[in-house]
């Protein structure tokens, strides 16, 4: 017989022998199975620069905050419009050279927010360069760490003309006038962070979240557009960041909404082609993105709404159908 | 009885847990989930333990003060004597007199004789014997006969476990701080991404993992009753696993990882060096069994040589490339990192206790039998649980339900260990008081069911909901490898060096150690746990992210007083070994020369 308690070599092989199979039945064979899978058709591939990005994304260790995966439970919604599947990972899939093996980017900490689809909700270049260089110029309760070592500062007079200017406000510059150029390595990780979004399943066919009903009752109460979504919610979620939370944007990047003409006008048509389609007229400023595809009717009418009634601001609130009227004219217009 | 009230548990259980997954969640009565209602039953559970054991310290107070009021009636007693009569007062007085007259001829208990200690057994003179707080424990009497080398090998490696682990803490907590500081500094190589990696690993490669080697190193030979096979191989694998951690730790602050994978962050030749040496341990342990003195194998190094054994399978396949391409590597972080928990630590640190605690104790374990089924156990639940980690991700399905359901068939061994430990301090439970080492073990204990079983719970589908991602999983790592892990070593520790020393640490400083660590560790993981539901809880809402980020700051602030608690007493802890090893001179040599090694390699 076996005889455990008095055989080492019977207990040693025995114990170690059925750990190693049950190891590869539970890790092994499975790891290599998942191994094998393909990119959505319209996935876009990576460009050398969004990969060195993700190379420095790896080197700053970000996955130990953030993590990149949609759960198939309606909280995780918010991160991204359907749970995230294998191909999502297709093109961070091979190993990072001899030494490194391929990124673990689903990550097990939410200390920050998830990042899967990082670059919809966040497109501008210049928010991103801002935040890394200090979180906190754009997020004033954020606690990430700043990452000065990815960008230069530098008197104005040493500028080159290719440089990348970043429009730190002056209380966090060491001299007054100085000017903060982001480095390669800024560019090339915000290039990989503006990459990250979901690609929309092929013939529409969406895998569904697993509903919480808690959230579902909460709608119905809340109040701002039709009574079904939160405007006020909604800014904090996708406007904020760059608008602030009290509206007053941040000189040298993102213009005010407290007092602004725009968002006063009782004429509200202009606002809402902003939203709808970005805007880059005031070079002063940074360039603002589109939501057209990320928000809808009733949600722009609440964030609207949001913003007109709130810091001082006194426009009229709109409606839904205002906002389908000026998104019909503007698909027209370019069509 | 109770193994049958756990088989009820565990098949009620069962269908919550495989039931299909698209039913809605609600979260309306979250405070009456199984799941969250048995973690706060566990927390609870450690607050009466702490409750107790202070209750136990305020009782032997209140005795001393009752004491006191007795003496206080007898003095209103001879008042009243004072009080009577003439005549009353005749009687008594002579019958006093009487027997005062009598007197003892002055040699009956031998004082004509002269008295000296001539055999050294009177140590300390107290004037005060009874003071309750501050009682003295009991001195471990008995040295135990070790060979030089030995004593040499296992001083080396807790040495060096003792040095990562102030490092190792010192660290996290400048981690914890920044949290409530983000901008404590700006440099790239001690930003919060690169240092976290610095801190688990050294924690888990230096700290426990040497110190649990070095006790090994002691349980082996004493328990097959023969001489370490190799000793060179044994200070060999010593400089390869501090080489691994020196250098894994300084590549980590340069920003080389393997990738972010919690525990794999050392690039493989770093980690390399490190199995290299756990390579050597294994042989070394294997054939020092395989040379016992003695026919039985005692059921510790069962433990240790599986955990040696298992720990190399696992960090081979961890690092091997051949499956490990984008979503097969999440599969094997999710074994690897729950597998080097449960069968390198814990597998380990259950193989010392079974030889400590009752050793401690000075009686034999209550059943081995238990002990072999907790092993086996062990062994086949353990390994199938990595997934749960990863619920709800884009992970098989099938995956993630094996993994829930056998986290739930982790009470087997757990109730199984803790049942066998408990059962061997019964009736020994007024040890506790008199003793420094056993409040560790007990501890120690009570968190191994505390924690795991929590663990088993958190797994669960709806507690996964509410805590995945939050500050929670910070919590339950910390309840694990520290309360139980930690607590447990230092036990170990405590108990066997002063045998091989001869050389006791100050009591005072011990309790110091202990409460501080225990009340760290207590306000650790409670705020984390307090934060992190009501941060689940905030997403679920569907309120703004940052929201959540305010939401925690009370909480992150209290982790960080919690944590300074728990660094400063193994600041203590430090001193204590310092002292119990320092004063033998052979000892003392090679001490100091650890330690240069150490400073030289840091």
């Amino acid at each position: 017989m076996l005889d455990f308690h008095k055989n080492h070599k019977n207990l040693v092989v025995t114990a170690l022998t059925v750990f190693a199979g049950l190891s590869i039945i539970i890790a092994v064979l499975p790891a290599f199975q998942m191994q094998d899978y393909e990119p959505l058709p319209n996935q876009p591939g990576m460009t050398p620069n969004e990969s060195a990005g993700l190379n420095i994304y790896v080197t700053e260790n970000c996955a130990a905050c953030h993590t990149q995966q949609v759960r198939n439970i309606e909280m995780d919604n918010v991160w991204g419009e359907r749970p995230s599947i294998p191909s999502d990972y297709y093109y961070s899939k091979k190993r990072l050279g001899f030494l490194r093996q391929s990124p673990s980017l689903l990550g097990s900490e939410r200390t920050g927010p998830d990042l899967t689809s990082i670059g919809k909700r966040q497109p501008g270049k210049e928010w991103h360069l801002l935040h890394l260089y200090n979180p906190r110029i754009v997020v004033k309760e954020s606690i990430m760490p700043s990452y000065p070592w990815l960008f230069e500062e530098l008197d104005s007079t040493s500028v080159r003309e290719n440089d990348v200017l970043v429009p730190v406000p002056e209380k966090y510059l060491s001299k007054k006038g100085n000017k903060v150029i982001a480095s390669q390595e800024a560019i090339q990780l915000v290039s990989y962070l503006q990459a990250l979004k979901q690609t929309p399943m092929p013939d529409a066919s969406t895998v569904g979240f697993i509903p919480s009903s808690k959230i579902n009752e909460n709608d119905e109460n809340e109040t701002g557009g039709k009574g079904t979504v939160n405007g006020e919610n909604l800014y904090m979620q996708v406007c904020a960041a760059c608008h602030q939370q009290n509206g007053q944007g941040l000189k040298g990047a993102f213009p005010p909404l407290a007092g602004s003409d725009v968002v006063n006008d009782p004429d509200y048509d202009l606002m809402v082609k902003i939203i709808l389609q970005g805007y880059d007229a005031r070079s002063e400023y940074g360039q603002m993105p589109g939501f057209a595809e990320q928000l809808d009717d009733a949600e722009i009418a609440a964030i609207v709404n949001h913003e007109r009634t709130s810091w001082g601001n006194e426009g009229e609130v709109i409606t839904e159908a205002d906002v389908k009227r000026i998104r019909d004219f503007v698909m027209q217009l370019n069509q | 009885m109770k193994k049958r009230l756990q088989l009820l548990t565990i098949t009620a259980l069962f269908p919550i847990i495989t039931t299909a997954q698209s039913e809605p969640i609600s979260t309306e009565n979250w405070l009456q989930n199984p799941g969250i209602i048995g973690t706060i039953i566990l927390l609870l559970i450690v607050f009466f333990l702490a409750v107790i054991i202070l209750l136990y310290r305020f009782n032997s107070f209140i005795d001393k003060y009752k004491w006191k009021q007795l003496k206080k009636n007898e003095l209103a007693f001879s008042e009243e004597i004072l009080n009577l009569n003439d005549d009353e007062i005749d009687v008594i007085l002579e019958k006093r007199k009487k027997a005062l007259k009598y007197t003892l001829e002055g040699s009956e208990l031998g004082s004509d004789k002269e008295v000296f200690d001539k055999k050294g057994l009177i140590s300390k003179v107290t004037n005060e014997p009874d003071n309750p707080l501050f009682d003295e424990k009991k001195k471990s009497l008995l040295g135990l006969e070790t060979p030089e080398e030995l004593k040499k090998i296992i001083i080396y490696y807790l040495s060096a476990a003792v040095i990562w682990l102030v490092f190792g803490t010192l660290v996290g907590q400048y981690l914890g701080m920044k949290f409530v500081w983000p901008e404590m500094d700006s440099q790239s190589w001690l930003s919060f991404g690169r240092l976290r990696p610095v801190h688990t690993n050294t924690v888990f490669w230096g700290w426990a993992s040497l110190a649990m080697i070095g006790l090994g190193y002691f349980v082996i030979a004493r328990t097959s009753n023969t001489k370490i096979f190799s000793y060179k191989n044994a200070r060999i694998a010593w400089v390869l696993i501090n080489a691994s951690l020196v250098i894994g730790n300084l590549s980590l602050m340069a920003g080389v990882n393997n990738g972010g994978g919690e525990y794999r962050e050392y690039v493989w030749p770093i980690m390399l060096l490190f199995a290299i040496g756990l390579i050597m341990t294994f042989h070394n342990f294997y054939k020092t069994v395989a040379n016992r003195k003695i026919s039985e194998i005692y059921i510790s190094n069962w433990f240790l040589l599986a955990a040696l054994g298992w720990t190399i399978i696992l960090s081979t396949i961890a690092y091997l490339p051949f499956y490990q391409d984008g979503l097969g590597e999440t599969i094997i972080q999710g074994y690897y990192m729950h597998m080097g928990v449960g069968m390198w630590f814990m597998t380990f640190t259950l193989g010392l206790v079974y030889y400590f605690l009752p050793s401690a104790l000075n009686k034999p374990i209550y059943s081995y039998s238990l002990g072999v089924l907790a092993f086996w156990t062990q062994m086949l639940f353990y390994t199938l649980i990595g997934t749960h980690h990863f619920v709800f991700s884009p992970l098989p399905w099938w995956l993630q339900t094996v993994a829930i359901v056998f986290s739930a068939g982790m009470f087997i061994p757990v109730v199984a260990g803790t049942t066998n430990f408990f059962m061997t301090m019964k009736g020994t439970w007024n040890n506790i008081s008199k003793s420094y080492v056993l409040p560790f073990f007990l501890v120690g204990v009570v968190f191994y069911f505390v924690g795991s079983t929590q663990g088993s719970f958190q797994a669960f589908r709806f507690t996964n909901y509410v805590w995945h991602f939050t500050d929670f999983n910070v919590a339950h790592s910390h309840m694990t490898m520290y309360g139980i892990i930690t607590f447990l070593l230092w036990a170990c520790i405590y108990s066997l060096i002063p045998k091989l020393t001869g050389k006791e640490p100050p009591q005072a400083f011990v309790g110091a150690h202990f409460w501080m660590a225990f009340i760290g560790l207590f306000a650790y993981m409670m705020s984390l746990m307090a934060g992190g539901t009501l941060r689940g809880l905030s997403w679920i809402e569907g309120n703004a992210f940052i929201e959540s980020v305010i939401l925690m700051k009370p909480y992150w602030l209290w982790r960080a007083v919690g944590g300074s608690f728990m660094f400063l007493s193994h600041l203590i802890f430090a001193y204590n070994f310092y002292y119990m090893v320092k004063k033998r001179k052979v000892i003392g040599a090679t001490d100091i020369l650890v330690e240069e090694k150490l400073k030289t390699q840091n």
